[in-house]
């Protein structure tokens, strides 16, 4: 039994807004009964461009209907630009959230609503996003949307892509595709990350952040790397740029800790935190 | 809230007769059958008891039933058993439809270096014993066929495939969870090596079931211990539990021709009632050769989730096969295996019913079932023109 909030509820056995437009000035169609859900979306919109009316008719499990209700709630009253801007988790956050598996309804709620804006708009491709190479034959989820569901929502395993756009939940033999997609997503993203920073100019960081920064780099980036050949390494005071850290065992004895000091763990930090740190050894 | 409760193939009510049969075992019989002392002594002779009354509602020797956890427990201790006994053989026939304790089970080992041949079924969920006969080699270990569909109730013609099985010199494993306590079975006569079958499918608790192991089969155990169930389970007995189901396969036996009659005109008005009310429906799986208390029915065009909130609604207990009930996002694979098209898979419910129904719960479930099918028709996008539409398209394209 899914574990549905009470707006879900309620907007699944008394759905809003369900039927059919009479010459509408938008239509957008989402999935197919092979898929197991689907929704079509009917706007009119009255002299000034805002949504006037908005019907719809869904095939889909209990979510998929309060989703979908919810979104012509949503829209009703706003124009094709502010309606663009709902979101997936708009949509799940209306309904007071939706379970992780079922967020794919929300998402068919959003692209229905962007299919209808591009009809409007006299736009041909409906699902730009949808373009691409199969990679889940069972729902027939494209690489391109796979990737875009995993940008969108930062997902980072195969299960998270299969709750927002079904790929995987079928045979599962696309998984190691899926998986490499993640991958390639986040590798890129990394690198974007990365030469954005380098060109962004230097952020001041608040006193507070700062020194969580610089706790965080030394127990992940720093500790693992001394205790692994036996040492260790302790924060004891940060003043300004000034970071002063004790090293603990086989450090302490370890002809070369003055050079790990400089090449390890001042590096580490100025890549991490800020490149103004300076880094002191303190006896304690 | 009034509960209607048709979903008696996921489980059943325990019978008060069974809890009445468990209580001293919670309370004052709580000694150890192994025990050397007859405070645990006399609970061992109890568990004979229970292990008398399994026996008799298979027609089989007390000696060949092995008590356990539950049915999935069993199907893993049958094919598990056999395998382990039979090294040399890496091969294995199942069907498309099983139970996901056997389904999974044999998809596991299909990874871990055994050959597994997965036999397909008709739309009607029968199987072509001619494949069948086909597929058994010379290193077959095992063949494990369920006696009864738990998602359509169709049942297979077990002894048919326990002969084929046989003439070349393999065994046979069914999964009789569904089978037992809704029809006669009698392994006196039979061609079946190894049966499974689950407590809290006939009104026992759940965490208890049986495998029964014919004499002279040779089987390793799956869980390795004590000395108990003969050396072929180990493992301090769940003593209520199973003289639980031994009460429970007595009254089954009691009312094993109330099953196959009353329940059967129940289960037969329920179905024949809905196929005239709702629209566009079907029956998933063969008419006749089927338990006598299931039916699973499609509705094209709505989604099975949606059908069972607004059942539930009504305070009316029922299952589907639709992906969005399944955990996962694939819908059944039995239905899917069955070719039955994902517009009736989606839309599928499965009503199972048991002797403790009455011809007032059927009467309530002809009166919200399809009511409800419409209601959900009115929000779907699609229609017989969807439907027409498809067949042409579907025409066109074999043209």
């Amino acid at each position: 039994m899914w574990d549905y909030s009470e707006k879900v509820k309620d907007h699944f056995f008394r759905p809003r807004n369900v039927g059919e437009i009479e010459n509408p000035d938008a239509v957008g169609e989402v999935g197919s009964l092979a898929c197991g859900d689907a929704l079509k979306l009917m706007l009119k919109l009255d002299k000034s461009g805002r949504i006037a009316d908005v019907k719809f008719k869904t095939f889909g499990c209990g979510s998929a209907i309060a989703s979908a209700s919810a979104l012509t709630e949503m829209v009703r009253g706003k124009t094709l630009e502010e309606a663009a801007k709902i979101t997936d988790n708009d949509i799940a956050d209306y309904l007071d959230g939706l379970p992780e598996q079922k967020m794919h309804c929300s998402v068919m709620g959003r692209e229905a609503l962007e299919a209808a804006i591009a009809s409007y708009r006299g736009i041909k491709i409906e699902k730009p996003v949808e373009e691409g190479t199969i990679v889940c034959k069972c729902f027939g989820v494209t690489d391109n949307k796979i990737a875009h569901e995993v940008r969108e929502h930062k997902l980072t395993t195969i299960e998270q892509v299969t709750n927002y756009c079904k790929a995987g939940g079928g045979c599962r033999s696309c998984h190691p595709q899926i998986q490499a997609i993640i991958d390639e997503v986040w590798q890129k993203e990394k690198e974007k990350a990365m030469i954005e920073s380098a060109r962004k100019p230097v952020k001041k960081l608040t006193n507070i952040r700062k020194m969580q920064l610089i706790q965080e780099t030394i127990e992940r980036d720093i500790r693992p790397a001394l205790q692994s050949d036996g040492g260790d390494i302790e924060l004891i005071d940060i003043d300004g740029d000034r970071v002063m850290v004790s090293f603990r065992g086989s450090c302490v004895e370890c002809p070369s800790s003055k050079v790990t000091l400089k090449s390890t763990v001042e590096a580490k930090l100025q890549e991490f935190v800020a490149d103004t740190i300076i880094v002191e050894e303190v006896v304690s | 809230m009034k509960v209607v409760y048709a979903d008696n193939n996921a489980t059943t009510m325990v019978a008060p007769e069974v809890i009445e049969a468990m209580l001293p075992y919670f309370t004052e019989h709580y000694g150890n059958p192994s025990s050397m002392h007859s405070f645990g002594g006399q609970v061992a002779k109890k568990i004979e008891v229970a292990r008398q009354q399994v026996a008799d509602i298979l027609g089989a020797d007390p000696s060949e039933i092995v008590f356990t956890s539950c049915g999935t427990e069993s199907d893993n201790a049958a094919i598990w058993g056999i395998l382990r006994a039979n090294p040399h053989k890496r091969h294995m026939v199942t069907s498309r439809v099983e139970h996901p304790a056997v389904y999974n089970l044999c998809k596991y080992l299909a990874q871990s270096g055994y050959h597994v041949t997965e036999l397909g079924v008709d739309s009607n969920g029968m199987l072509n014993l001619n494949e069948l006969a086909d597929a058994v080699r010379e290193d077959t270990a095992i063949v494990s066929i369920m006696y009864a569909n738990n998602e359509t109730g169709v049942i297979f013609p077990i002894e048919e495939i326990g002969a084929i099985v046989k003439q070349k010199g393999s065994i046979l494993h069914t999964d009789a969870v569904q089978a037992v306590g809704k029809i006669p079975l009698d392994l006196s006569k039979s061609t079946i090596d190894l049966l499974t079958l689950s407590g809290h499918k006939l009104h026992a608790p759940k965490g208890v079931g049986a495998l029964f192991v014919r004499k002279g089969i040779t089987f390793s155990p799956f869980i390795i211990g004590g000395h108990q169930e003969k050396n072929r389970r180990g493992g301090t007995e769940n003593v209520p539990s199973i003289i639980g189901l031994g009460k429970a396969c007595e009254l089954a036996k009691k009312f094993m021709s109330e099953e196959t009659t009353r329940v059967k005109q129940l289960r037969d008005k329920l179905e024949d009632e809905i196929l005239k009310k709702a629209p566009d429906p079907r029956v998933n799986g063969h008419r006749t050769q089927r338990l006598p208390n299931t039916t699973n029915m499609s509705f094209e065009f709505v989604e099975g989730e949606a059908i069972l909130l607004l059942l539930n609604e009504k305070g009316i207990c029922a299952s589907s096969g639709s992906a969005c009930t399944s955990g996962s996002l694939e819908p059944s694979h039995v239905l899917r295996a069955m070719g039955v098209p994902f517009t009736a898979v989606h839309g599928s419910v499965r009503l199972s019913l048991s002797r403790y129904n009455t011809m007032e719960d059927v009467d309530y479930i002809i009166e919200h079932l399809p009511p409800i099918i419409r209601r959900l028709r009115e929000i779907s996008p699609y229609g017989r023109e969807t439907k027409v539409k498809e067949q042409t398209a579907r025409a066109s394209a074999r043209i």
